[in-house]
C-alpha cells in the first residue's frame, strides 16, 4: 500500500473542525442509502426535516423546546467526562430530578411562584445529584465501574417514577391514567408568549456561563483537569481525588436533574412515565461531539433539538421519526471514526509502507 | 578484514518534525562487537529499527552478503539472520522458557516436540554459556535470566546478527560481566553483535569496533585500537566538557528528615521496606544505590505519604509526619521528583504553563479561593522556563512533545521552586543524554548549596559518586550499608546491590 499513517505532533485545528462537518455529511449519505433501499427519495425527507425544524416559527420554536433538556444534559456530561467518569446515567438522573420537583406542588399547592420555582429547580437538582453521587462514591471509594452503575440506576430511576404515576402519585381524577395531577400554576415555569420556550433556556445558558468559567479559569476546574488527565500525578500534587470524583459526579448530576425539572415544570406541567425521549442519552453523544466545550455544546444541542423536530414532521410523509435517531446514531459513528484524522494525516509513501505488527 | 556481513548505505529515516537518520552508514564484519555510541536521540534505536524491520527508511539501501535487501516487517529482517532484543523484553511471563523461545520459530514442525526442543535449548546454553532452565515460567526468572532467554530466542531462529538495545541499564554489574563474556563466546563462533548504548566504559571494555552517532549522522566510526574515551565523548556531544561536576563541601546543617524503622508495602502487598531506617542533614545528599525493584519507589512515596506507612516514623525537622496527607507533608517543603516523570511528575496533555503550576496552584499569588490568577501563572511559567532552561516552541505546547532532558529540566525547575526543605529524586538522568545530565546535575548541587537535604535515588554509580555525600544501598527493603562517597569501592557496591555483600552493620540478607 503506497499510503501510510503518520502520527501529527499536535492534533489538526482544522481537522478539529472539518471533522463534525465531514461526519455530518458522511451520516446523511449512509443514512440517504438506506432511505433509497426502502424506496423513498432522501433529498425530500431531508428538505422536509430542515423546512420542518427551521422553516417556521413553529418548529424553531419547537427546536428551542428540544434544546433545552438535551443541551442541560449534554452539560451535566460534560462535567463528569472531563474527569474520565463515564456517566451514562443522565437519563436517571433526568428522572430523579423530575420526580423530587414533582414532590413539592403535589404536596404543597399552595405555595406562592417565587417560592415554589427556586425550591423545585433546588429540589430538581439535589435529585440529579444524588442519584450519581451513589455511582460516584462506590467509584470513588471501591473504585466501582461507574459505567455500569450509572446505566443500571436508569432502570432503577424510571421505574420509580413509573411506580409513583401508578400507584401512590396517581391523580385520582386522572380517569385511571398514570398521570399526576396538573401541577398549580405556581409551579409552572415562564414561558415566552405563545410558544412552549421556557425560562430553563436562560437557566442553561447560566449554566454554559458557569462550566466555562469553572472549566478553563477556576482552581476546581483546574483540579478537574489534572485528575481527569493524570490521577497519579493529581494524587502526588496532593489532590483529594475521592472528593473530587464524589463533587463531580454531584454537579453532573445536578444538572442533569435540572433538565427532569424543566420538562415537568415547563413543558408537560405533571409527572408521567415516558416523558424523556432519551434526552439523557443523546446528551452523551451531544458532550461527546461538542468535545465537551459547553460552547460547542450549545450548538450541538440545537442542531440535534432540530433534528428530534425534524423526525417528527416527515412522520407526515409517512416517514417513522426513528429516521432522526438514525442519523444521530450515524453522525457519532463517523465522528468517532473521523477523529483519527486529526491525529494522524495520511501520507504517501511510495514503497511498501505501514507501520509492522510487531509493534 | 573479511568481507563486510552487512552494510547499511546512506539511511535516511524521517518523522514528523525530525530526521532521525541522515545519510547514515554502517558497515558490520561477521564475529564483532560492533558499539553503536550516541545520546539518547541521536537515531541509534531508529537506525536498528530499520535494520530490524520494524521503519522502513525513506532512503538507502541494506545490502546483507552482498545481497541488496528490502524489510517489510521484522519477520524479512529474522529470514536474513538479524534478531534484535528491546528493552522492554518481548517475553510471554505465564509461559515456560522453552515456550518463550519456540514461539514465533519458523523452523518448528507442526507439532512441537516437546523433548528435543528442550535438549536444543540446553545445547544452545552449553554452547554459548547461555545457561537457562527450559522448564522454567518466565515470570520466576531474574532480569538478566530474562535477557538470556531472550538472547536463545534470538539465536535459535537461526540469526547471525543480534542487536541489542541498552543491555545493561537493567543488569547489576555482576549480570553485566557475564553478559559480555557470552556476548565474546558468541561472536568466537561467528555472530556478530551490535551494541547500543550511551556508557562509554561499556564500549571501551567490549567494543571491536565503534559507530558515533550524534543528532541521527555519524560522527566517527574506529577500531577498538584507535579508541580513547575523550574523543569518543567529543564525538558523541560535539563539545568539551569541563569534567565531571563535583559537589561543593557545604556545611552540613541539623537533621532534616529521620525514618525510623518503617515497615511499607509494595504493589503486591509484601513488604516492600523492612525496617529501614536512615537520617539526613541540611545541605547534604544522601545517594542510595541499588538495583530497582528493592524498595526504591516504596521508600519514596512512603515519605511523601503516597503510601501508607505499617510500622515505625518519619520526622521531618522534628515535627511527626508519619501518614498524613501528601498535601500536608508538601505543605512542609518535602519536593519529590518522581521516577515516572511523564504520567507522574508531569501531566503528559496539559500543556506547560499547566504543568508549572501543579504544586503551586493553591498559593494565593496563582489563586484566590474560586479563580485562577491567569496572567501570574503565566508569568511565572514564562520565568521558570527562560531560567532553567526548558526549549519550547511555546508555553501553551503539551508537555508530551518535549523530550527527555527538556521534561527534565521543566520537572525540576517547578520542584526548585517550592523552595524545598527535603527533595527527594528517584533515577534523576535516567534516558538523559551527557549534556542533560549535567545541567540536571549542576541544579541538583545548587540546591545542596542552598541547604536543601536532597535524598538521591540512582542505578547509576558514577551519578551517586559524583554527587553524594553519603552512600547507600538498597537491598530486598533494607539498608544493606553505607559509607561516606570517598571511601566507596565500587566493586563492594556491586556486591550489595546483588545482594551477596557483606554488610558493615548487619548481616547478609536472606532471601
Amino acid at each position: 500500500m503506497p499510503f501510510s499513517w503518520e502520527k501529527r505532533l499536535t492534533p489538526s485545528k482544522f481537522m478539529l473542525l472539518a471533522v463534525p462537518c465531514i461526519a455530518l455529511l458522511l451520516s446523511l449519505l449512509f443514512c440517504g442509502v438506506f432511505l433509497l433501499i426502502t424506496g423513498r427519495d432522501p433529498v425530500e425527507i431531508y428538505v422536509a426535516m430542515i423546512s420542518g425544524a427551521l422553516g417556521s416559527t413553529y418548529g424553531l420554536s419547537e427546536t428551542i423546546v428540544k434544546a433545552i433538556p438535551l443541551m442541560l444534559c449534554g452539560l451535566g456530561i460534560s462535567v463528569a467526562f472531563r474527569m474520565q467518569l463515564w456517566n451514562i446515567g443522565a437519563e436517571g438522573q433526568l428522572y430523579v430530578g423530575a420526580l423530587a420537583a414533582t414532590w413539592l406542588p403535589l404536596t404543597f399547592p399552595a405555595l406562592p411562584a417565587w417560592v415554589m420555582l427556586p425550591l423545585m429547580v433546588c429540589l430538581g437538582m439535589a435529585g440529579g445529584a444524588l442519584w450519581a453521587f451513589v455511582p460516584g462514591i462506590l467509584r470513588a471509594r471501591w473504585q466501582v465501574n461507574e459505567i455500569i452503575t450509572t446505566l443500571m440506576l436508569n432502570y432503577i430511576g424510571i421505574l420509580w417514577v413509573s411506580y409513583l404515576v401508578y400507584g401512590p402519585w396517581r391523580d385520582p381524577k386522572g380517569l385511571n391514567f398514570p398521570l399526576t395531577a396538573q401541577f398549580p400554576d405556581a409551579a409552572i415555569l415562564p414561558f415566552w408568549g405563545t410558544s412552549r420556550i421556557h425560562i430553563g433556556l436562560l437557566l442553561a445558558l447560566a449554566i454554559v456561563a458557569f462550566l466555562y468559567v469553572l472549566f478553563n479559569n477556576s482552581r476546581w476546574g483546574y483540579e478537574l483537569k489534572v485528575i481527569g488527565s493524570s490521577p497519579k500525578a493529581a494524587r502526588y500534587a496532593g489532590m483529594n481525588i475521592t472528593r473530587n470524583i464524589c463533587l463531580a459526579m454531584l454537579l453532573s448530576g445536578a444538572i442533569c436533574g435540572l433538565a427532569g425539572m424543566t420538562e415537568v415544570s415547563g413543558i408537560i406541567g405533571r409527572l408521567q412515565p415516558g416523558l424523556s425521549p432519551g434526552y439523557g442519552y443523546t446528551g452523551i453523544i451531544i458532550a461527546w461531539l461538542g468535545q465537551l466545550n459547553p460552547l460547542a455544546i450549545v450548538i450541538m444541542s440545537f442542531l440535534f433539538g432540530a433534528l428530534q423536530v425534524g423526525g417528527y414532521m416527515v412522520q407526515t410523509l409517512g416517514v417513522p421519526a426513528a429516521v432522526a435517531s438514525m442519523i444521530q446514531g450515524s453522525i457519532l459513528f463517523f465522528v468517532i471514526g473521523a477523529e483519527i484524522l486529526t491525529r494522524y494525516r495520511i501520507s504517501y509513501t511510495g514503497c511498501k509502507g505501514g507501520r509492522s505488527d510487531r509493534e | 578484514m573479511a568481507t563486510p556481513f552487512i552494510q547499511m548505505q546512506g539511511i535516511v529515516k524521517r518523522f514528523p518534525g525530525v530526521i532521525a537518520n541522515d545519510q547514515v552508514d554502517l558497515t558490520i564484519y561477521p564475529g564483532e562487537i560492533h558499539a553503536l555510541l550516541g545520546e539518547n536521540g541521536s537515531g541509534k534505536s531508529t537506525l536498528m529499527s530499520v535494520l530490524d524491520g520494524l521503519y522502513q527508511p525513506n532512503a538507502g539501501r541494506i545490502i546483507i552478503d552482498g545481497e541488496e535487501h528490502k524489510f517489510g516487517s521484522p519477520r524479512d529482517a529474522i529470514a536474513c539472520g538479524i534478531g534484535m532484543i528491546h528493552q522492554h523484553f518481548k517475553l510471554v511471563e505465564p509461559f515456560t522458557v522453552a515456550e518463550n523461545i519456540t514461539m514465533g520459530a519458523k523452523n518448528g514442525d507442526f507439532w512441537l516436540s516437546t523433548e528435543k526442543i528442550k535438549q536444543e535449548i540446553i545445547g544452545f546454553g552449553a554452547k554459548y554459556g547461555l545457561h537457562v532452565n527450559p522448564n522454567a515460567y518466565v515470570w520466576q526468572l531474574s532480569v538478566g535470566e530474562k535477557q538470556r532467554v531472550e538472547i536463545l530466542r534470538i539465536l535459535y531462529q537461526g540469526s547471525r546478527l543480534l542487536i541489542m538495545d541498552e543491555p545493561t541499564a537493567v543488569l547489576t554489574p555482576p549480570e553485566t560481566a557475564e553478559l559480555f563474556s557470552n556476548l565474546r563466546r558468541m561472536t568466537e563462533q561467528g555472530c556478530a553483535v551490535i551494541f547500543i548504548t550511551h556508557k562509554l566504559n561499556e564500549v571501551m571494555e567490549l567494543a571491536d569496533r565503534v559507530t558515533v552517532l550524534r543528532a541521527g549522522r555519524v560522527t566517527g566510526s574506529m577500531e577498538r585500537s584507535q579508541l580513547n574515551p575523550n574523543q569518543l565523548v567529543q564525538l558523541m556531544v560535539g563539545r568539551d566538557l569541563a569534567g565531571r561536576s563535583k559537589p561543593i563541601q557545604t556545611e552540613l546543617g541539623p537533621v532534616v528528615l529521620n525514618v525510623d524503622q518503617i515497615e511499607v508495602l509494595n504493589d503486591m502487598g509484601r513488604l516492600g521496606l523492612r525496617a529501614l531506617s536512615l537520617s539526613l542533614r541540611e545541605g547534604e545528599i544522601l545517594g542510595l544505590a541499588g538495583v530497582t525493584g528493592n524498595g526504591q519507589r516504596e521508600l519514596a512515596e512512603a515519605i511523601c505519604g503516597l503510601r501508607h506507612i505499617e510500622k515505625g516514623s518519619i520526622h521531618l525537622h522534628g515535627e511527626d509526619i508519619t501518614n498524613l496527607n501528601p498535601s500536608a507533608i508538601l505543605d512542609q517543603g518535602v519536593s519529590y521528583v518522581p521516577e515516572d516523570r511523564l504520567g507522574m511528575g508531569l501531566v503528559p496533555d496539559l500543556t506547560i504553563i499547566e504543568n508549572l503550576l501543579l504544586k503551586n496552584y493553591q498559593q494565593p499569588k496563582y489563586s484566590g479561593r474560586w479563580l485562577l490568577h491567569a496572567k501570574a501563572i503565566e508569568e511565572n511559567a514564562a520565568a521558570l522556563v527562560e531560567k532553567y532552561n526548558v526549549k519550547t516552541p511555546s508555553l501553551h505546547q503539551p508537555v508530551k512533545i518535549l523530550s527527555g532532558g527538556n521534561l527534565q529540566r521543566l520537572l525540576l525547575a517547578r520542584e526548585i521552586a517550592t523552595i524545598p526543605r527535603l527533595m527527594i529524586v528517584v533515577y534523576p538522568a535516567r534516558g538523559l543524554d551527557i549534556g542533560a545530565t549535567n545541567d540536571i546535575h549542576q541544579l541538583l548541587l545548587d540546591l545542596k548549596a542552598n541547604h536543601t537535604a536532597i535524598l538521591l535515588i540512582s542505578e547509576d554509580l558514577d551519578e551517586l559518586v559524583a554527587l553524594s555525600d553519603r552512600i547507600g544501598v538498597l537491598f530486598d527493603g533494607r539498608l544493606a550499608g553505607e559509607f561516606p562517597a570517598n571511601e566507596v569501592d565500587l566493586d563492594e557496591l556491586g556486591l550489595l546491590m546483588a545482594g551477596s555483600g557483606q554488610t558493615n552493620g548487619g548481616e547478609p540478607n536472606a532471601i
